[in-house]
């Protein structure tokens, strides 16, 4: 591997960014308590951790973070699956792309947060309008994954799966669905950042419970360190499901392993 | 089981205008003959390659297949130059996809390509992904998946174009072992003369485009092969193939003598 580009950090690469990360919040717990930052703004570390000890036994947070998880799970599924099946389809049939692409496109790049009072509109203000919201907001990044997901597969191995005779079944099941598996689960995994970012979103503009509601709420109330806890449980939450799709394509995709990041 | 190619003509439509890749090509194959086609590159040899498989409509002319199946075309398997291989497919996968195809039972067909796989050492590599593997060795896989499919005939197209010169001497001594042992109809593309002349019964050499066969010549040595020993007779016909070449080269690569 030597000389070669390395898309793995060694172990040691590693070892530094964990460092650099402990350095500053030591330096920052250091500032707070030496009271050279207001607290007011940047509460110690060591505040924010005992605020979401506090919130954890008070079985605040639990409640705020199945809120959360609750209606993103719902709305990721609701846009996601549709998605998957209709890019398959728009990555199949080259028709139906033609005619849908030009939509997709010009829907696509509306930011879905401007779209909710329309969405209120239509299912009223409450949860449906929420996860409708978050299901358009996951739908647009998987369809599109998808579909071009199924355009990059080499024809070579549509040819090769003609040239031995494979069914249109079996050439769905062995050529083009693992093919365009990798691209998928790219896809599913920004559109489920890109549906927490909703749910957060929307949990500010129309709150009642969730982590994005915890975190207004505390600034509305100033309490800072409220706000940071709850930015360190999203944060938490972003990076779990990054991690786990990350480990869920290791598995489901082993034969790209060591070409990828 | 042979076939006929009588007057394949192919015409491409571009944007640019028609482009003739081939032009009334005839030739004969017959029974477990292992004929190998050169040619200057761009000639229609992979055109030619696809039509007798099937996977491309001549424009006029037709193949005539004797001994063919229900669709009167012979059951064939092509092995591709580069990147044949199913990348999220296993070695051994790769090589029993022709009998998962034809619906062979999963345990039935895992044996019969494990046996293929074994017999050239590749064993050890059963369960390896295709990336972790080099080009030859992705090639071998590929030449192994077309035997194991057992069609009535295999349609090679450069299947050792990218592989190094002396890893090419060493495949080329395995291939011509496995043909001997299955005796199979080849086709064999190449642009490399000495290639055709060392593994073919016989030598079509092609035009430059629109192709055209312009001479069928028969190898005589016998078989089973020993490659690397050179004899003056063979040494004459790669010259005689050179000569027919070398303006149809010169042309695709637009330079004066």
């Amino acid at each position: 591997m030597n000389g070669a580009i390395r898309l793995i950090p060694r172990r040691g690469e590693r070892y530094a960014s964990v460092l650099i990360a402990a350095g500053i919040l030591a330096v920052w717990e250091a500032l707070a308590r030496a009271g050279l930052v207001s607290t007011l703004f940047f509460p110690a570390p060591s505040t924010i951790l005992a605020s979401i000890g506090a919130l954890l036994r008070s079985g605040d947070l639990p409640v705020q973070v199945a809120a959360t998880l609750g209606r993103l799970a719902l709305g990721f599924a609701l846009g996601s699956v549709p998605a998957l099946a209709l890019g398959l389809a728009m990555g199949w049939s080259r028709r139906l792309n033609a005619a849908l692409d030009p939509l997709v496109a010009s829907a696509h790049p509306v930011p879905k947060i401007a779209i909710f009072p329309l969405v209120m509109i239509l299912f009223g203000i409450g949860e449906t309008s929420r996860v409708v919201l978050i299901a358009l907001a996951a739908f647009f990044p998987v369809l599109i994954n998808t579909a071009s997901s199924v355009r990059q597969i080499s024809p070579i191995h549509f040819e090769v799966a003609a040239n031995y005779g494979a069914s249109r079944f079996k050439t769905f099941t062995r050529v083009l669905f693992p093919g365009s598996l990798p691209m998928i689960l790219t896809g599913l995994r920004l559109g489920i950042n890109i549906a927490l970012l909703i749910t957060i979103a929307l949990e500010m503009v129309l709150p009642n419970r969730g982590l994005g509601t915890m975190v207004w709420r505390a600034w509305e109330t100033m309490r800072p360190e409220q706000i940071y806890a709850s930015l360190v449980v999203i944060a938490v939450l972003g990076v779990g499901f990054n991690l786990t799709l990350r480990l869920l394509e290791r598995r489901l995709v082993p034969w790209q392993s060591g070409r990828e990041a | 089981m042979s076939f006929e190619c009588c007057e394949v003509t192919k015409t491409y439509r571009t944007r640019n205008g028609s482009v003739r890749a081939l032009d009334k090509t005839s030739f004969s194959v017959g029974r477990r003959e292992f004929v190998c086609i050169v040619g200057p590159s761009g000639c229609g040899k992979t055109t030619l390659l696809k039509i007798i498989a099937g996977l491309v409509n001549p424009t006029s002319g037709e193949i005539v297949y004797n001994g063919g199946g229900t669709n009167g075309r012979l059951r064939n398997a092509m092995v591709f130059q580069e990147h044949g291989l199913f990348p999220w497919m296993t070695v051994l996968d790769n090589v029993a996809f022709g009998l998962e195809m034809q619906g062979v039972r999963r345990r039935e067909r895992r044996e019969r390509a494990a046996a293929f796989v074994e017999q050239i050492g590749l064993g050890p590599f059963a369960d390896a992904y295709p990336h972790s593997l080099s080009v030859g060795m992705r090639q071998r896989v590929g030449i192994l998946r077309a035997f194991a499919a057992d069609p009535q005939m295999l349609l090679m197209d450069e299947p050792l174009g990218s592989v190094d010169a002396q890893a090419k001497r060493v495949l080329q001594t395995e291939l011509l072992r496995i043909w001997e042992q299955h005796q199979k109809l080849v086709i064999y593309v190449t642009h490399d003369i000495e290639e055709a002349v060392l593994l073919g019964d016989r030598v079509l050499v092609m035009s430059a485009r629109p192709g055209r066969i312009l001479e069928e010549i028969p190898i005589p040595l016998s078989r089973p092969r020993q490659l690397g020993k050179e004899r003056p007779e063979i040494a004459e016909i790669k010259w005689h193939i050179w000569t027919m070449l070398e303006d149809g080269v010169r042309q695709s690569l637009s330079v004066s003598p």
